[in-house]
C-alpha cells in the first residue's frame, strides 16, 4: 500500500526491453492464447474438414489419372504434406481477423499501455498460432495414416514436422497480424484473406511439383514461403520423400522470414487503435 | 508549477497538438493534472478528448508539444510512462473468454508483478472490487458493472501513479455507477494514486472530480471546480448549462458515425 512517487525506478525507461523481459512477456500471452484454445477446441475439428476433402476428393481422384509426375510417390503420399501445409496456411491466415475482433474489443489497447514491447506481444501471439497449428497438424497425419500413406514416424522425423508445422503457423499469422494493423476492419480483412490464400496455395508446391509450373509461376512460387513449408515436409513425412533446396535452406527461409513479419507487426501495431 | 519533487503535477503537456491531415483534434493543450487529483476531461464529442488520452497514454504519438506524465517525457520515455500508469479505455478490454482472475494474472505478467507476490495481489485486486466470488467465472458471464470493476482492478494490480479512465460508467446503471465511483474514490484514498476521467455525465463530474475542464475544438475552454465554473456562469446554473455555454450550438452536431457507433456498441454490451 505504499504510494509510489512519480519518477521512479531509473530502469523504467529504459528503451528496450531485455531478452528476459522479452521472453515473459511473449509467454504471458502465449499461456492465455493456449488456455483460450483448450477451453474452446472446437474450431480445431471445424478447420480439419476442408483438409479431409481434400485428401479424400481431390486426392483420390487424381491418384487414379497419374497426370501428375510425382516421381517414386503415389499422388496421395506427394499430396499429404502439400494438404498438411494447407491446412497450416488456412488456419493461420485468418488469424488477423482475432487481433481485429481484440481491438474492437479494446483488448489490444489494454496490451499496447502494457510495458511490454510490442516485439513480444506478437512473438507471443505467433507462437500460439504455432501451435494451434501443430494440434491441428496432429488430426491431418492422423487421417493420413488412415488413408494408408506411410508417413514417416521416427522421432527425429517427427519433431522436424512439429517445429516446420509451429515455424509455418506462426509465419502465416504474422503476415496476417501484419494485414490486419493496415486494414483494420473486418470487412477488408475478409476480402484480401480470401483474395490471398488461394494464390498462395496454388502458386507453390502443394499439390503438383515445381517442374510443371510454367516459368513466370515457378519464379512465383519462389518466393512463396508455403513451397518451403510444402519442401520441409515432403521431405520429412514421407518414406522417400525429398527437399527440392535441402531441409537446412527451407528452414532458414522461414525462419527469416517470419523475423521479418515480426519486426514488421512490432512496427505496425500501434496503428491498429489509431 | 516549479515547486519540490513531490508537489509536482503528476501530469503536464505544453501546446499538446495532434493532427489528422487537415483536421486537429487536439490544438496546443495545455494541461496541469496535480497529484491525488481526479481529474474530469469534458467536452462534446470530437472535442478532442480521447486523442488526448490516445496521446497521453502513448498509443498516439503528438504531432507537436510535450507532456510529462509521471515525471516521464511520452515521446522520448513511453516506457517509463506505460510503467506508471493505468488505463482503462471505454470499449470493454476485459477478455470475456478468460476467467477474472485469468484478466487478472495476465495484468500482472506483462507488468511484471513478481511471480511470487501475483497470488495475493490478485486476490487483493478481487476482494477490493468485491468480485472474490467471481474469480473464476468467464468474464463473459459478469455484469456490465463487474466487468468494469475487474477492468478497474487489472489496471490498478501494479499500482499506478495515475489513472486513465474513458468513459467508465457509460452504460451502467445507477447502483452499479456509484460502485464505480466508490472503488475510485477508496482506491485514490489508499493508493495515493491520481485519476483523469474522460466522462459525458455532468453527474458524474460533478460528483467524482476536484476539478474539470471542458474541452472544445481541441483545447480547454473552462477549467475549475465544478462549483466555480457553475458560479462563473451566474447564480443558479447547472454544469449542464456550463457545458452547453461552452458546447455552443456544435452539442449535437459532434461525433463522427465511428465514435457513435462504438460508444453504442459498448453501452449494448454493458446493458
Amino acid at each position: 500500500m505504499t504510494p509510489v512517487a512519480p519518477g521512479a525506478p531509473p530502469h523504467a525507461s529504459a528503451r528496450t526491453e531485455s531478452p528476459a523481459a522479452f521472453a515473459r512477456h511473449a509467454a504471458a500471452i502465449f499461456a492465455v492464447e493456449m488456455r483460450k484454445m483448450v477451453r474452446d477446441p472446437t474450431d480445431l475439428f471445424t478447420r480439419a474438414i476442408q483438409p479431409v476433402l481434400w485428401l479424400v476428393v481431390f486426392g483420390e481422384v487424381f491418384s487414379r489419372t497419374r497426370a501428375i509426375p510425382t516421381g517414386n510417390l503415389s499422388y496421395l503420399e506427394f499430396m499429404a504434406p502439400g494438404v498438411l501445409s494447407q491446412s497450416v496456411l488456412f488456419s493461420a491466415i485468418f488469424y488477423g481477423i482475432a487481433v481485429i475482433w481484440e481491438r474492437d474489443l479494446g483488448i489490444v489497447h489494454k496490451l499496447l499501455v502494457s510495458p511490454s514491447s510490442r516485439g513480444a506481444l506478437v512473438f507471443g501471439k505467433a507462437l500460439a498460432a504455432g501451435t494451434r497449428a501443430l494440434a491441428q497438424a496432429l488430426i491431418i497425419i492422423a487421417l493420413t495414416l488412415v488413408l494408408g500413406v506411410h508417413v514417416r514416424l521416427d522421432p527425429l522425423s517427427l519433431c522436424g514436422i512439429a517445429l516446420a508445422v509451429v515455424l509455418g503457423g506462426a509465419l502465416f499469422s504474422t503476415f496476417s497480424f501484419v494485414i490486419a494493423c493496415v486494414v483494420k476492419t473486418r470487412e477488408r480483412f475478409m476480402g484480401i484473406g480470401q483474395v490471398l490464400t488461394m494464390p498462395l496455395f496454388f502458386a507453390s508446391n502443394a499439390i503438383y511439383p515445381l517442374v510443371m509450373m510454367p516459368p513466370w509461376l515457378q519464379v512465383v512460387a519462389r518466393y512463396n514461403p508455403l513451397t518451403y513449408l510444402v519442401s520441409i515436409l515432403r521431405a520429412l513425412m514421407v518414406q522417400g520423400g525429398m527437399a527440392s533446396e535441402g531441409i537446412g535452406l527451407d528452414f532458414a527461409v522461414l525462419a527469416l522470414v517470419f523475423t521479418g513479419f515480426v519486426l514488421l507487426a512490432a512496427r505496425l501495431f500501434a496503428g491498429i487503435v489509431r | 508549477m516549479i515547486g519540490p519533487a513531490a508537489e509536482s503535477p503528476v501530469l503536464e503537456t505544453a501546446a499538446l497538438t495532434r493532427r489528422f491531415g487537415s483536421i486537429v483534434p487536439v490544438h496546443h493543450l495545455d494541461l496541469v493534472v496535480a497529484q491525488r487529483a481526479i481529474f474530469g476531461l469534458l467536452g462534446p464529442n470530437g472535442a478532442g478528448k480521447s486523442t488526448t488520452i490516445k496521446m497521453l497514454t502513448t498509443l498516439l504519438p503528438p504531432s507537436s508539444g510535450t507532456a510529462r506524465v509521471a515525471g516521464y517525457d511520452i515521446v522520448r520515455e513511453p516506457w517509463g510512462v506505460r510503467r506508471q500508469i493505468g488505463y482503462v479505455p471505454q470499449l470493454l478490454s476485459a477478455d470475456g473468454a478468460l476467467t477474472g482472475y485469468e484478466n487478472l494474472l495476465l495484468s500482472a505478467r506483462l507488468y511484471d508483478v513478481p511471480r511470487a507476490d501475483r497470488r495475493s495481489r490478485i486476490d487483493e485486486a478481487l476482494a477490493f472490487m468485491g468480485l472474490e466470488d467471481a474469480g473464476h467465472r468467464l468474464a463473459r458471464t459478469y455484469s456490465g458493472g463487474m466487468v468494469r470493476r475487474l477492468e478497474l482492478a487489472q489496471a490498478m494490480l501494479h499500482r499506478p501513479v495515475l489513472l486513465f479512465l474513458d468513459e467508465p460508467t457509460i452504460g451502467l446503471d445507477p447502483i452499479a455507477r456509484h460502485a464505480v465511483w466508490e472503488r475510485l474514490r477508496e482506491s485514490r484514498r489508499q493508493f495515493a494514486m491520481s485519476v483523469v476521467i474522460t466522462t459525458h455525465d455532468m453527474e458524474e463530474a460533478e460528483a467524482l472530480c476536484d476539478t474539470i475542464a471542458i474541452m472544445h475544438g481541441g483545447r480547454v475552454a473552462v477549467q475549475g471546480t465544478a462549483a466555480a465554473l457553475r458560479n462563473q456562469l451566474g447564480p443558479g446554473a447547472t454544469l449542464d448549462d456550463v457545458f452547453a455555454d461552452v458546447a455552443g450550438g456544435s452539442i449535437d452536431e459532434g461525433g463522427s458515425y465511428r465514435d457513435a457507433r462504438s460508444t453504442r456498441r459498448t453501452a449494448a454490451r454493458l446493458g
